[in-house]
């Protein structure tokens, strides 16, 4: 569960009762804080499953569901380091479109086609650092910058394959698109896109709360300047967080190309920066910078994956889930806003 | 006597569990001027924001304002009750006029249009009132800080408040300004304004107030009238204890007989530093003193890194070592406190434990990045317990400290490096009596640990107290050194005279 390490440290001999009673408050509020959105999750999935007449909680459901969430939660992961640093990457989807697009492309070299994921996955992680440097060394603001790289990324993307479809059905690895992980034969199965997306939360967790680099991006995020004169290297994190954006956006792209079996420059990843920035503001990480945690991230993702897959099941007409799903971002972070009153800063 | 125009009975308030303030009772008449007085974290500003509206008192708190029980809700509810409250920073819009600053929320508009010429005609009368020597019209960024307050007070009567709150109105202002404003306060008194005057300054207190009222840990200590108010009096009420001792420093012959840690040599920027030399050595506290601009803040900049040079070279323990940024500084062994610790020194959001060791964590962590949590308990256990820091926990963030705390969790944060040259940036600025006590002994620890330390400090006072010698600037220049000897003392007026080039006190 979230971890909110420092504060379990031993409470100071204050006086008596009183203060031992405040630190179980407190202890009551870091446990409401901490669970955060989940609430809504599990309210969100009860009520599907009630109003779907059962068909939510189905093992093959779930494998959908999780299989939904995976890419935007791979991506809402690089952007909460971003965030957390008081930034922004709008480039994300575009990046995901030229990864995929030269993923596939080298997919097909008969020689180095097996290399074609860790290609997509660098060729993510370029982008992310030049946006990176763009923000740390020229001090451009991040919201212009990957504005532009948005636009700029994408016309690479559609050059990479002359602005049309790549095809490869002899993909290699094609299994962690569509194949599953068997925990229990013929039970329960994870889709492979599952694992990874978990796989990239739990080792953003280990970054951002078990590193030094961890305390940096908290750091930078909270208070730039103080960050600076306390020696942290502030361009060296800002670098640091826009390449794992991008590097994970990367990841993203050869996952969709090795879920389609193809990439189209200029239709994939579209809008996917809104998707993943939604996830991380419902998982409660402040756009200011400097709060928020990682497992909020994957909470929001799963928020918007069940959303969609439950207005579906239920069968809410395409033109209205846009609207519900609207309205329940806003008022999931009206909820949250209402909830963390009285802390330091939303 | 006559009617009390705010009586408040047992008032209380609570945040999650913790009372910030216990049944508090203050009693205050039109036409005095009621000084507030109690550390950092005891109370004032929540009671304050309780009048203002912008807090709600728990249940069972009684507040009436002119005999009738009042109930003050909202951010216009302290107003529309009869109390403005003039805050340290202060609220006004920089982009707007003086007239539409003093009608702002409360715009005269005809059909619907702003109607700017009444505006100013209104507020005409009472900026005469206040004696003012600019304009209606004129841009609040034009002004100074001593101009801008008394916008704020024109505000205030122009709502016809018969309660002002200053929260430590003279912290920003200069000496002059400062004499206008008591001059004001005064007439505002014999107007028949009731005024809460809250200040940590015991030379205004006495000027200004008719009674004192303390405060210490959300509680009423006490209150006293004017012929009972007296420094040692109010100052153990305050910090619940004697404080005769309060400056320790004697003079120490051995001081600056150490080996010369820091040299620095012909520093400058270009801008408000122009070639600066000095040298402290192991176990000896330097003063830096010097008027407000007079550029050392500008010179601890260069020194750390923290702002380009032009020229300069640096040496510690005799060597020569070039000093590009902050980190460079902190590697070397050269730790800087801020004078801003809120903007620039702590992370208000992370934890106190996070706040300490974010110098050392680097140096701590295990495999090279992973971070050694153990370590940093102890760490901050350690600074808690040492340097008495008073919050529930490590874990609490540091935004939720009072001042004094704060301080001591960065200072706790330099410490962790074992600098070998402390430059501190007005130490105890927003710091309590009673932490300021503690900081003077932390810092004469370490000076007899043989640390080399240099305080920057506009508290004459203070570094009189603390410092072995005094080196003054003055517009960029180093203008002399006060030494303190065995017959004669540091001295104000030495000080003053090298700070502004005169033989006169006057600033």
């Amino acid at each position: 569960m979230p971890d909110n390490g420092s504060t379990q440290a031993k409470a100071a001999p204050v006086n008596g009762t009183a203060a031992a009673e405040a630190t179980k408050r407190q202890r009551i509020r870091l446990l409401i804080r901490a669970a955060g959105m989940l609430p809504v999750l599990l309210l969100l999935c009860a009520g599907f499953h009630y109003l779907s007449d059962g068909r939510f909680f189905t093992g093959q459901n779930l494998g959908i569901v999780l299989q939904q969430a995976a890419v935007n939660t791979v991506l809402a992961a690089g952007m909460t380091f971003v965030i957390l640093t008081g930034g922004i990457d709008l480039s994300v989807g575009s990046i995901l479109a030229a990864s995929a697009m030269a993923g596939l492309t080298i997919s097909k070299l008969p020689d180095l086609g097996a290399l074609w994921l860790p290609v997509a996955v660098l060729t993510g992680l370029g982008f992310g650092i030049v946006n990176g440097a763009l923000i740390a060394l020229l001090r451009l603001p991040p919201f212009i910058v990957t504005l532009g790289s948005l636009t700029a990324v994408r016309g690479l993307a559609r050059l990479l394959g002359a602005d049309t479809t790549v095809f490869n059905p002899s993909i290699p690895y094609a299994f962690i698109g569509n194949g599953s992980l068997t925990l229990i034969p013929g039970v329960a199965s994870i889709p492979w896109l599952s694992v990874i997306a978990l796989l990239v939360i739990f080792v953003s967790w280990v970054v951002l709360r078990r590193t030094v680099l961890g305390v940096h991006i908290y750091a930078v995020g909270g208070n730039e300047s103080a960050a600076r004169l306390a020696g942290i290297k502030v361009w060296g994190v800002l670098i640091f967080v826009y390449g794992v954006s991008g590097m994970l956006a990367g990841l993203g792209g050869g996952m969709q190309a090795a879920r389609l079996y193809a990439a189209n420059g200029l239709q994939l990843g579209q809008s996917y920066e809104l998707d993943a920035i939604t996830a991380v503001i419902l998982g409660g990480t402040s756009f200011v910078g400097g709060i928020g945690s990682i497992w909020g991230t994957l909470v929001g993702a799963l928020i918007i994956a069940v959303l969609s897959n439950g207005l579906i099941l239920t069968g809410v007409s395409d033109i209205w889930q846009y609207v519900i799903k609207g309205l329940v971002i806003i008022g999931a972070v009206a909820l949250d806003r209402y909830r963390l009153q009285g802390s330091a800063r939303t | 006597m006559n009617e009390p125009i705010l009586e408040m009975r047992g008032v209380s308030k609570s945040f999650f569990g913790i009372k910030a303030l216990r049944a508090v009772d203050l009693t205050v008449y039109a036409g005095e001027v009621h000084a507030l007085m109690g550390e950092n974290g005891a109370g004032k500003s929540t009671l304050m924001k309780i009048l203002s509206g912008a807090y709600r008192p728990d249940p069972g708190s009684e507040i009436s304002i002119e005999g009738k029980p009042a109930r003050i809700e909202g951010p216009l509810g302290g107003r529309a009750a009869g109390i403005s409250i003039i805050y340290q920073e202060l609220s006004l819009a920089p982009n707007l006029s003086v007239a539409e600053n003093i009608y702002l929320g409360r715009e005269i508009s005809r059909s619907g249009l702003l109607a700017r010429g009444a505006m100013r005609e209104g507020v005409g009368p009472i900026l005469e009132r206040l004696g003012a020597d600019f304009l209606p019209s004129t841009l609040v960024a034009h002004l100074s800080m001593g101009q801008r307050q008394l916008v704020e007070i024109a505000r205030a009567l122009h709502a016809r408040s018969k309660i002002l709150i200053m929260d430590e109105p003279t912290t920003a202002l200069s000496a002059g300004e400062s004499e206008r404003l008591f001059a004001l306060i005064r007439q505002l008194r014999a107007e028949g304004l009731a005024i809460i005057y809250i200040s940590h300054r015991m030379d205004e207190v006495y000027a200004l107030g008719d009674r004192v009222t303390v405060l210490r840990d959300g509680r009423l200590v006490g209150s006293l009238d004017k012929k009972d108010i007296r420094a040692d009096a109010i100052v153990r009420m305050m910090v619940g204890r004697d404080v005769s001792s309060f400056y320790k420093k004697d003079h120490d012959p051995e001081a600056g007989k150490g080996h010369p840690v820091l040299t620095a040599t012909d520093m400058a920027d270009g801008l408000r530093v122009k070639g600066c030399s000095l040298t402290v050595h192991a176990g000896e506290v330097v003063g830096l003193a010097g008027l407000i601009g007079a550029g050392r803040t500008e010179l601890a900049h260069l020194i750390v890194g923290a702002a380009p040079k032009i020229s300069g070279r640096l040496d510690l323990e005799g060597q020569p070592i070039e000093i590009r940024t902050p980190g460079e500084a902190l590697e070397a062994g050269i730790a800087y406190l801020t004078e801003d610790r809120k903007a620039l020194g702590l992370f208000l959001d992370m934890s106190c434990l996070d706040n300490i060791n974010l110098a050392v964590i680097g140096r701590d962590a295990k495999l090279g990045w992973l971070l050694d949590r153990d370590k940093a308990r102890e760490r901050a256990d350690r600074a808690f317990a040492g340097l008495s820091i008073r919050a529930a926990n490590a874990g609490v963030p540091a935004g939720g400290l009072s001042g004094g705390n704060q301080q001591k969790v960065l200072l706790s944060r330099l410490l962790a490096i074992a600098p070998k040259v402390l430059i501190l940036d007005e130490p105890t600025r927003g710091v309590d009596v009673g932490a300021k006590s503690e900081i003077y002994s932390i810092i004469d620890n370490l000076a007899k640990a043989g640390t080399a330390i240099l305080v920057i400090s506009s508290d004459l006072p203070e570094i009189i107290g603390i410092c072995d010698r005094v080196l003054v600037m003055r517009s960029g220049h180093i203008a002399g050194e006060v030494r303190r000897t065995e017959t004669a003392p540091l001295t104000q007026e030495d000080i003053m005279a090298l700070a502004t080039g005169t033989e006169h006190l006057d600033a």
